[in-house]
């Protein structure tokens, strides 16, 4: 066991942990633990754009953008956040900007704007050019730019260290971050971190999910090491399904696409989506369409020959346009189904992308221990936290911009708060015990299960029963599969013994967390009884604001991954909107 | 030794259901774990697969259902992240981003896949090898904006023509596909290689940059630009299509003419 002590300790390398990194790191010793190499972060996936009112191209204001967040998220989003989201959008960009992201330019040289889904002029009047894009790999240049201003300013990085556990001190007041535990990929040592504020930005658990635009690597590790010490976890239930990913392969196409003027179609050619957004059509927001989608599918209205699709249209775009504002989407089509987007639409059917939940954070980024208390030195940003700013349906670009905003909030609100402490609160006793028993464990001989076959099928169940449209058989149906394959996860064998560098052992520890989460996403799905945002209920069809205007908070009772799940509920906060109808 | 999915020793249960559609294909993967092995050695599976399959299936398939000790890096699985370079038949590619329909043998005859790690760089266990000494020297370019004086209240101006004229090289991924296909970085281990020089030039080219003369002196050392060949092996590698040589003549350009 190997033992190391800084002011600040981040936990992911992504978008919102660099961000966060950057800020920590120029005020306190940081250091930065992450599972991959900061480059391979999932973030570098994210395409489109990233949205400010910066009216670079046309009028537009952050109270537009504030009200389009909220409406996009079917008003379960807590407004003050979602305020200072849109506010500090505009900053944002432009310390990217500073830092040398390489922006797509308008003829004046400034940063160039395009259209997005929910994002529109004045509260819905007509879709707005708010996404400040590069290409359509802009959170490749996002990543990419974090990861080079963390080299000029020296960050200190421990590459493939995979945290398998946060230390929680209990004093008097309640308890508080001591620091973190990783398992070091490389030797299979155990390192203790102590820290007097450790962040979390993990990103999501997309892989509960067989078709998902996720990495294979997005597996929930800190929303589950944070639910397993008794933390709550907030509005699980929603997860967004992006309308647009490669049919059948689920590798995702921007909505950047329809930004630029693509159409959905059905299998007659028929610009479906006219009948569902008269106003904005295509550019509804994701759930929306990602619904609209598969009820063509499901009336029978699909393309192909077992008509489960629908055809993303971009050929009246042009092949200028596809080349230099659309490449990589140009390409991903291309190469994984051999379709041309210039002169062939796209067979395109939703994707499992972004969790609207995660762990629940102020906006400061300090991590809640309950509806009305924090955890002392505990911080978390991106999309493991829960502000909450997408409440029930993330808008498109929101994503890029959240972990930017709260990524940059956390670090330094994690250091501020390091440097405010004299000395480092001591460790609990044994620190590194928790994570020695369970790497010993999963290694140990005690059963003939597959890891595989167990994710085959906790992704199989997830796809059938707990994707864009859910029932109470639906959901039922999954909670009964999760948790028989919790049972059977207790008797999983890894093949690999040995100390250096076992990915067999790290996908059996990350099937843990998926199955955790898993099931903390259908408890969810089957309590709230009502359609809102991303959660699509046929038993429900409507939104109930009088029962669930609320967010959903668990929490795991008791020890061991068949432990109970207790639900709870957290008031949403409003300032100035009040709910509407959503149309669009 | 040749191991099949069915008999291999180390299997454990039945295999998962063959889709329609398959063929049997043999994958031939170099392997190395230090921590047990004394030598390198060539281990053989002969799993199904489907045409559209990509590379990166097969090594899961073997990994999850034949040999789960066989290891590799890979995230994104659709050629973004930039895990899972390797050398496919002898050429240096991203394993997600090589579909199994461009390697098969035409008619009957047997496909055989022959996977190996990058080379020039330590490996660690079987196809992953130790990147460090890649990101050092992606490091030591300086591989970020560099600018004096007093920074604007809004963002800098950059005219769309300035914008285009390194956008190429903004597209690197940090793979290493490149860099571990130089001859002259196998050779010369202390070349600072494509991928670092690629990054340079994504500065060196950008008209916000106040940089450039510090990282051209970087480039202009004994391990710099002057060690390319022009082999071309490098574009011919990058998996996103990278003009990596152009770009390194360019940066040899400007140090000649001492301007950009």
């Amino acid at each position: 066991m190997q033992f190391h002590k800084y002011d600040v300790v981040i936990i992911g390398a992504g978008g919102a942990g660099m961000r966060a990194a950057i800020e920590s790191g120029q005020r306190a010793r940081t250091a930065v633990l992450t599972k991959l190499y900061p480059t391979r972060s999932h973030t570098g996936a994210a395409q489109g754009g990233m949205c400010a009112a910066l009216a670079n191209v046309e009028e537009d204001n952050w109270e537009w953008h504030t009200f389009d967040t909220i409406k996009g998220g079917d008003y379960l989003v807590d407004q003050d956040a979602a305020e200072i989201m849109a506010k500090e959008a505009i900053d944002a960009v432009l310390d990217l900007e500073k830092m040398g992201l390489p922006f797509n330019r308008t003829p004046e040289g400034k940063i160039d704007q395009r259209r997005f889904g929910g994002h529109t002029r004045n509260h819905g009047e007509a879709a707005v050019r708010r996404a400040c894009y590069a290409a359509d790999r802009t959170g490749h240049m996002i990543l990419q730019t974090l990861y080079q201003n963390c080299v000029k300013h020296g960050i200190e990085f421990f590459n493939e260290f995979y945290v398998l556990d946060i230390c929680l001190t209990e004093t008097e007041n309640g308890p508080v971050c001591t620091g973190a535990v990783a398992y070091e990929l490389a030797t299979g040592e155990i390192h203790v971190f102590q820290a007097k504020s450790v962040v979390f930005a993990t990103g999501g658990f997309g892989k509960v999910f067989k078709t998902t635009s996720n990495a294979h690597t997005l597996t929930g590790d800190g929303m589950g090491i944070v639910f397993r010490k008794g933390l709550p976890l907030e509005d699980m239930e929603f997860y967004q399904f992006h309308p647009t990913g490669l049919a059948g392969l689920g590798i995702l196409l921007t909505e950047g696409a329809r930004g630029e003027g693509a159409i959905l179609r059905n299998a007659s050619g028929e610009r479906f989506m006219e009948r569902y957004a008269p106003t904005i059509k295509d550019l509804a927001p994701r759930d929306i369409v990602a619904r609209s989608m598969a009820l063509e599918v499901l009336e029978g209205r699909g393309a192909g020959p077992n008509k489960d699709y629908v055809l993303l249209d971009c050929t009246h775009l042009g092949a200028e346009v596809l080349e230099t504002k659309l490449p990589d989407i140009t390409e991903f089509a291309r190469t994984y189904l051999a379709v041309d987007p210039v002169v062939e639409p796209v067979p395109v059917y939703p994707t499992a992308h972004y969790a609207m939940g995660g762990i629940p954070t102020n906006i400061h980024g300090e991590v809640l221990r309950d509806n009305d208390n924090v955890v002392p030195g505990l911080y978390a940003a991106g999309e493991c936290a829960c502000v909450s700013v997408h409440g029930a349906n993330r808008l498109g670009t929101n994503s890029l911009l959240d972990i930017n905003v709260f990524g940059r909030r956390a670090g330094i609100a994690a250091a501020e708060y390091a440097l405010s402490r004299e000395s480092h609160v001591d460790l609990p006793e044994n620190p590194a015990a928790a994570v020695e028993a369970q790497v010993a464990l999963a290694l140990s001989e005690h059963g003939q299960e597959r890891v595989a076959d167990i994710r085959t099928e906790l992704q199989a169940t997830m796809d059938a029963n707990a994707s864009v449209y859910r029932t109470e058989d639906t959901l039922k149906t999954a909670l009964h599969d999760v948790q028989a394959l919790k049972e059977r996860y207790a008797h999983i064998s890894v093949q690999d013994k040995g100390k250096r560098f076992n990915t067999d052992l790290l996908e059996a520890v990350e099937l843990g967390f998926l199955l955790e989460l898993a099931e903390v996403l259908v408890v969810g799905a089957l309590a709230r009884k009502e359609s809102r945002g991303g959660h699509a209920r046929e038993d429900y069809p409507n939104r109930d604001d009088t029962n669930f205007m609320r967010h959903s908070m668990f929490y795991k009772q008791g020890e061991g991954l068949t432990a109970d799940i207790r639900l709870d509920y957290k008031p949403v906060t409003f300032t100035r909107y009040k709910p509407m109808e959503r149309k669009y | 030794m040749t191991a099949t999915a069915e008999t291999t020793a180390g299997s454990r249960g039945s295999q998962p259901p063959v889709p329609d559609g398959a063929v049997t294909v043999t994958v031939k993967i170099r392997r190395f774990n230090p921590e047990f092995d004394d030598e390198p050695r060539w281990d053989s599976f002969d799993i199904p697969a489907l045409p559209s399959d990509r590379v990166l299936n097969l090594l899961h398939y073997i990994k999850w259902y034949v040999d789960g000790t066989l290891t590799f890096r890979r995230s994104c699985a659709h050629g973004i992240c930039g895990s899972d370079a390797m050398r496919i038949n002898g050429v240096n590619r991203l394993a997600c981003k090589v579909l199994l329909k461009d390697l098969l043998q035409k008619g009957d005859k047997q496909t055989t896949i022959t996977i190996e790690p990058i080379k020039g760089l330590p490996v660690n266990k079987d196809l992953l090898v130790d990147m460090e000494p890649f990101f050092e020297a992606f490091r030591a370019v300086k591989p970020y904006l560099v600018t004096y004086g007093n920074e604007p209240t809004r963002e800098r101006i950059q005219s769309v023509a300035d914008r285009e004229r390194f956008d190429d090289t903004t597209k690197c991924i940090l793979c290493a596909c490149c860099t571990t296909s130089c001859p002259v970085y196998w050779t010369e281990g202390s070349y600072f290689g494509p991928a670092a020089i690629v990054n340079a030039h994504r500065f060196i080219f950008d008209s916000r940059d106040e940089g450039a003369e510090e990282r051209l002196d970087i480039l202009n050392d004994i391990d710099g630009v002057w060690r390319c060949r022009t082999t071309f092996n490098c574009t011919d590698a990058c998996p996103r299509g990278i003009q990596v040589t152009k770009a390194i003549q360019e940066v040899k350009r400007a140090l000649l003419f001492k301007r950009v």
